[in-house]
């Protein structure tokens, strides 16, 4: 028997058959972490190959893919996932958020609202989110089950203690469907609102811990947090210096060695298509304008 | 802060051990041990090293199956159950509410790398308490309650000495507001002052809230100080029973003369 050279999307069927029965496990289960067995992928770990096991098991022939790696359609991780899908799978790809129907994600979520039919793929490093608490993955699990997350709570009370307020930045811990606690990747917890009634699906793939999970559409995810230390959001307080916006996660951008600074947004589609529109920021390139005299 | 005893309860055994009994395979390391611990009683299991005193601890706080017999708890309902019919999540619940249990080594029943603070608050946490605040006001009125340093609310056990450790301990099991406490050789590996110390500070807690304890240790002079009933082990047997003043100065069986007799004249 010769095994076909080529398969749809890279992973051969009986693989891409195991990745949906976990995702489906998943959906069913939202927050829970499913196990799967993970394949070795064309790339490092750590560069995404959760994701894009979960992306090869479900994408079709005519799905549009975006990827995006911290919210950029263009750096190295991002272009080498978007070509690896358009020669193993040929399917079409875009930068388009609104365009898209799998958007494979590396810590962030769009800035442009997802609509129903849309799949959000996140790559996770380490999906136990009460991991860096309690290192034994019986008793995470343990806990998991008899959904004991007191020790969630230690996590943020030690930043109080030690910050004055919850300093967990990314990586912020949720509850999900009011039973699982769940990590969200390393997405800022400025997007974790973004999380809770989302009508696209969420899908996660850790790939070196071998598990799966997902947020379904339209299910209640709430970020943890004390009564008297609410959850808040937090971004730099400055607009896009390319696009103006004020509502969008911004990257630092340092510009020189004087200690020159700017801000843009981290969502480079978002970014662009508000440029295309005439939305302008501080740093933007002036309008040409023809001399007039002199 | 003790809430005053419910005198209809305190008729009523707290926990009972009815013939329990550990086999590991050919080796027996607990036979037939029968006993009620009341509300308010400190028990102390003293014995020398290999007796059983810490296995039978383990079968008496859930922690191991008895191969024999069955072990009894009355919930704060009131209803006597058998240990061994609750659920985990039961179990593990009763164990971090109801329960205390102070480890030999801090290190074991402390988070050593979270703050102290933390430590205290965690069992509140996990009880569904959600507000910093008030979270913290208690964890400090505790360390104050067992003497540490309020300052030192933000440092890591481990930057903490023996006693202090082991003091932390009892704060964080203390917190809930536990029934009975289980101790394990509270107060070994720790320096003779410090020990009284740390026995004072029992002494007065144990009265204060009414609790019921379960002392193991190979020290009599701590169970002298601790206990109101004392159980002799050896060999996995209980030899002698009884009130402790009556068991330690006038002993019955010839090996708890000889423990006795062993003591350093002070």
């Amino acid at each position: 028997m010769n095994a076909p050279a080529y398969n749809f999307a890279y992973l051969d069927e009986q693989t891409k058959r195991m990745i949906r029965r976990a995702i489906l496990k998943a959906i069913a289960i939202p927050g829970y972490q499913v196990p799967f067995a993970s394949r070795e992928m064309p790339m490092p770990y750590g560069w995404g190959t959760g994701g894009v096991q979960v992306t090869a098991a479900i994408l079709g022939p005519q799905d549009v893919l975006k990827v995006i790696d911290q919210g950029s359609d263009d750096t190295t991780n991002a272009i080498s996932i978007r070509k690896f899908f358009g020669k193993t799978a040929g399917v079409a790809t875009t930068t388009a958020t609104s365009d898209a129907t799998v958007i494979q994600t590396r810590h962030r979520i769009p800035e442009a609202p997802l609509h129903a039919g849309q799949v959000l793929v996140y790559q996770v490093p380490i999906p136990e989110p009460l991991r860096f608490l309690e290192p034994r993955e019986t008793e995470t699990r343990r806990m998991h089950a008899l959904g004991e997350y007191g020790l969630m709570h230690v996590k943020l009370y030690e930043d109080i203690a030690r910050f004055g307020h919850i300093a967990t930045s990314y990586a912020y811990p949720v509850k999900v469907n009011a039973r699982y606690v769940m990590d969200p990747s390393p997405t800022p917890k400025f997007d974790n609102p973004k999380m809770d009634n989302c009508p696209a699906l969420q899908l996660f793939g850790a790939g070196r811990e071998k598990r799966i999970y997902a947020i379904p559409p339209h299910t209640h995810v709430v970020s943890l947090d004390f009564e008297d230390h609410p959850f808040t959001r937090y971004r730099f307080d400055a607009p896009c210096a390319l696009c103006g916006a004020g509502d969008s996660y911004l990257d630092e951008i340092v510009t020189d060695d004087k200690g020159g600074r700017m801000f843009v947004c981290s969502d480079t589609d978002y970014c662009e298509s508000r440029q295309l529109i005439g939305h302008r920021g501080s740093e933007s390139a002036a309008p040409h304008e023809e001399r007039t005299h002199g | 802060m003790a809430e005053p005893q419910d005198s209809m309860q305190d008729d009523q055994p707290l926990l009972v051990a009815e013939n329990v009994g550990k086999n590991y395979g050919r080796l027996t390391a607990c036979h037939d041990v029968s006993f009620a611990l009341y509300p308010g009683e400190v028990l102390a299991i003293v014995g020398e090293s290999g007796s059983g005193k810490s296995t039978l601890l383990q079968l008496l706080s859930a922690q191991l199956a008895p191969s024999a017999g069955r072990v009894s708890y009355r919930m704060r309902d009131g209803v006597l159950r058998d240990l061994a019919s609750l659920g985990e999540a039961e179990r593990r619940f009763l164990f971090r509410t109801d329960w205390g249990y102070v480890h030999q080594d801090a290190a074991q029943g402390l988070r050593m790398a979270v703050s102290a603070g933390a430590n205290v608050g965690e069992r509140l946490m996990a009880v569904g308490w959600n507000h910093y605040g008030r979270i913290r006001d208690t964890a400090s009125s505790w360390l104050e309650r067992v003497e540490i340093d309020t300052a030192r609310i933000d440092d890591a056990p481990r930057t903490y000495s023996g006693g202090m450790r082991q003091r932390l301990q009892i704060a964080r099991n203390l917190v809930t507001e536990p029934r009975l406490v289980f101790m394990d050789e509270p107060t070994g590996g720790l320096d003779v002052s410090v020990q009284a110390r740390l026995l004072d500070l029992m002494r007065n807690l144990v009265s204060e809230l009414g609790l019921a304890a379960i002392v193991v240790t190979h020290d009599l002079a701590v169970a002298r100080l601790l206990s109101h009933r004392v159980m002799v082990m050896k060999g996995g047997r209980v030899i002698e029973t009884g009130l402790t003043d009556q068991v330690l100065d006038d002993p019955c069986e010839p090996y708890t003369q000889l423990l006795v007799s062993s003591i350093l004249p002070a």
